[in-house]
């Protein structure tokens, strides 16, 4: 099977993905002629030409409002806001507005669109480079927010939210766009090309949004985790030497109760990890929903290793990012208490 | 030592407030007839007076006079006239059975009927607007069902949105009707992003967005115009301009600049002004602009230059910050009034005529009123049912929201 790169799986989806659909465009900033600055949609312009995939100025808030119009239409736009970071001068058209549309309108009008957005740190992208703002969607009623953690899944539930008749918030680590990273900044980076989920079938294909996936089975604790912490969970167990259970989340909302509830009921224990800033994070969702559904079975309290709360910075980068020192010693502090 | 300039900040007013005497005697209004009209194909560049000047058709003796005169026939301004009649009466009655507690809200368009009535009467089926919350004769004049409007009003058994949204925000793909937000000028850019899609499916179909003046501050008024200059977008972008947003008079909003219409030329757009008040301007204009976009020659930015007769909604009073008289110093009038001579010195429409049709409408719309009051009001009669309140936020509804649902006992 071939094996592709975390931005040749994402751009694969959105050929597939406009090959089969004519409805389908792709447009944001240096999206068409150049490609895209991480190279997710180079020569899709020169196969689908320029009315299917355009540059776009540089207005975020142009560039979703204009796409949730052009679903109203019927189109499926697939759009790109350049950075996480930048999605905020658009953050009125996604929660009041492509987020809504179906509800208030009764289903007169619908707003099926991705809006895909690289994300995450670990890059020394300092403040606006490096945010991971997942929970300023998962908090908006009528929004899908998916995070892959490799290119299998991250072409397969790319195809599925441009199918998806809902908006999808598609967050691309771009820490793992070239290869998976598991917080071992110090060691040399491995290539997609030497992970088992770098392998990414030709043509079409779906993965569900809404499930998550085990990618470690584990015994003593369940860890949650998307993205990129996928990877430093990984580490972790292995350095710690836990049997831990590593649930890969892949899609934030809606979520995947039941796989978590079955893991954390097995395994008593639950370590939640994520990059973005602590206080009000996805991570305090995914622990309360832990403590209600789990609450009997529980045997430490449920811990959160994340960013803190202070804007992500430069120089400190290490400091900062939640890495498997970090975690193992959340994993050890779980297991003992 | 060197004398300091102390800056100051300037903070525009309106020349008069409460108590004062409504004077618009700086507002230069044109004479009918003397504004040229161009052809459709115009370099935007040839045209920049426009955004200048004010398009009228009705001079004071009630004549249609000049190059923008004659896109209606008799009966269709007969029609017109009985649209605009249909929403001022529909507004009367809804603003007054907000008062009497049956329903929460309600915004009357009171003086602005002709933007929207006139404007709809240029559009072809499945062209859709982007209307704000002050559009509804755009729904009257399209033959969108009165009942259907006022059981969203009241959030009836069959109010068609389910009792989700805020009175007055209807939504009608069929009538070409764009699901209204709260959000102020959030459509604009989505019009322009709906052109952008007919145009690259190569549909004839084109897009109009709505907007007030004081709306047009925000970012997606900008946004709407660079992306509607950039793709030449076949979208007609209006500005009501009734000079008051709320309590905030148009300069606030407008600034340093000459006229809303002139905020377009930035941008190579070709904008018009037009007298907001007089039916047959509007339509005119309307035409000029949706052809230009069915040839694919771009976008049109128009400024309605009209007047807020009533308060902004039922939940304002106006005499708190201007003049109870000022609507009725307003140098372009009432639109029906102007329609209704008109046709008057045409020799189409009488007096008489005109108080009978007053009282047919009023019989129409009460009687739609009772019928849509049959279903329920909003604090009485049948409602929507709890169950709704859950589904329609996806098209499926996700594990989350069917425990949501279940705890709520519904």
């Amino acid at each position: 099977m071939p094996r592709k790169t975390m931005i040749e799986a994402i751009r694969d989806a959105m050929d597939v993905s406009m090959g089969k659909d004519d409805n389908v465009v792709v447009f944001g900033e240096d999206v068409g002629y150049f490609g895209g600055v991480f190279r997710c949609t180079q020569g899709l312009q020169q196969k689908y030409g320029v009315t299917r995939c355009f540059d776009a100025p540089i207005s975020e808030l142009g560039i979703v409002g204009a796409a949730i119009g052009m679903a109203a239409y019927g189109l499926r736009p697939c759009v790109e806001v350049q950075f996480a970071d930048y999605v905020y001068p658009a953050y009125d058209q996604i929660v009041s507005e492509a987020a809504r549309i179906r509800y208030r309108s009764n289903g007169e009008f619908t707003c099926p669109m991705v809006i895909r957005m690289p994300t995450g740190g670990g890059i020394f992208g300092g403040q606006t480079h490096s945010q991971s703002p997942e929970a300023l969607f998962t908090h908006v009623s009528g929004l899908k927010v998916v995070v892959p953690s490799n290119p299998h899944d991250a072409k397969g539930l790319l195809i599925a939210s441009i199918e998806d008749p809902d908006p999808v918030i598609f967050l691309e680590p771009k820490r793992l766009y070239n290869g998976p990273f598991d917080g071992h900044h110090d060691r040399p980076v491995t290539p997609w090309s030497k992970h088992p989920l770098g392998e990414v079938p030709d043509g079409h294909y779906s993965t569900p949004l809404g499930k998550a996936v085990i990618r470690r089975q584990g015994a003593d604790v369940t860890i949650l985790a998307y993205g990129t912490m996928v990877y430093v969970a990984e580490a972790a167990a292995e350095e710690t030497g836990i049997d831990a259970e590593i649930i890969d989340l892949r899609t934030l909302l809606p979520l995947d109760l039941d796989a978590i509830v079955a893991s954390v009921k097995k395994t008593g224990r639950c370590v939640v990890v994520h990059e973005a800033t602590l206080t009000s994070g996805f991570g305090a969702e995914l622990a309360a929903l832990v403590q209600q559904h789990c609450f009997y079975e529980l045997e430490a309290p449920i811990a959160r290793v994340t960013g803190w709360d202070t804007p992500y910075p430069h120089a400190q980068e290490w400091d900062y990012f939640p890495g498997p020192a970090r975690v193992g010693q959340a994993l050890r502090e779980t297991m003992e208490a | 030592m060197p004398q300091k300039n102390m800056l100051s900040l300037h903070v525009p007013e309106p020349e008069v407030r409460p108590g004062g005497t409504p004077d618009f005697s700086n507002v230069p209004i044109p004479k009918a007839g003397s504004v040229p009209r161009p052809e459709v194909n115009v370099d935007p560049r040839a045209i920049r007076d426009l955004a200048y000047s004010i398009i009228r058709v009705l001079n004071r003796e009630g004549e249609a006079v000049g190059p923008w005169a004659g896109t209606l026939t008799d009966e269709e301004l007969l029609e017109g006239l009985r649209h605009m009649m249909t929403l001022r009466a529909f507004d009367a009655r809804m603003q007054m059975a907000q008062r009497q507690g049956k329903t929460s809200f309600y915004m009357q368009h009171m003086g602005e009927e002709a933007v929207s009535c006139a404007f709809r009467k240029a559009l072809l089926p499945g062209d859709m607007n982007f209307p704000t919350y002050r559009q509804a004769g755009l729904l009257i004049a399209g033959g969108y069902p009165m009942v259907e409007m006022m059981n969203q009003i009241y959030s009836n058994e069959r109010d068609p949105l389910k009792g989700r949204q805020l009175p007055v925000m209807y939504a009608s793909k069929e009538h070409g009707f764009f699901s209204i937000s709260g959000n102020l000028t959030t459509q604009y850019i989505q019009a322009v992003g709906w052109a952008m899609a007919s145009a690259i499916r190569n549909d004839t179909k084109i897009a109009v967005g709505w907007v007030g003046d004081g709306a047009t501050a925000e970012s997606d008024f900008h946004a709407a115009l660079v992306f509607a200059s950039t793709y030449k977008a076949p979208v007609v972008l209006n500005i009501v301009n009734n000079q008051w947003a709320i309590s905030t008079f148009q300069g606030i909003a407008r600034g340093g600049s000459g006229t809303f219409a002139a905020r377009g030329l930035g941008f190579g757009i070709p904008a018009l002004r037009v007298d907001g008040n007089d039916y047959l301007a509007v339509h005119a204009v309307a035409k000029w602009a949706t052809e230009r976009a069915r040839r694919n020659l771009g976008p049109t930015l128009i400024e309605h230059v009209t007047y807020r007769v009533g308060a902004h909604s039922t939940s304002d009073d106006p005499s708190a910050y201007r003049p109870k008289e000022e609507s009725a110093a307003w140098p372009l009038g009432d639109p029906v009034l102007r329609l209704k001579n008109h046709l008057i010195v045409r020799g189409l429409w009488s007096e008489e005529r005109h108080k009978q049709a007053e009282a047919e409408i009023l019989d129409t719309v009460i009687a739609a009123q009772k019928e849509a009051e049959s279903h329920g009001t909003l604090h009485a009669g049948g409602k929507p049912s709890a169950r709704d309140m859950f589904e329609g936020v996806y098209a499926e509804m996700p594990p989350h929201l069917r425990r949501q649902r279940q705890q709520a006992g519904v």
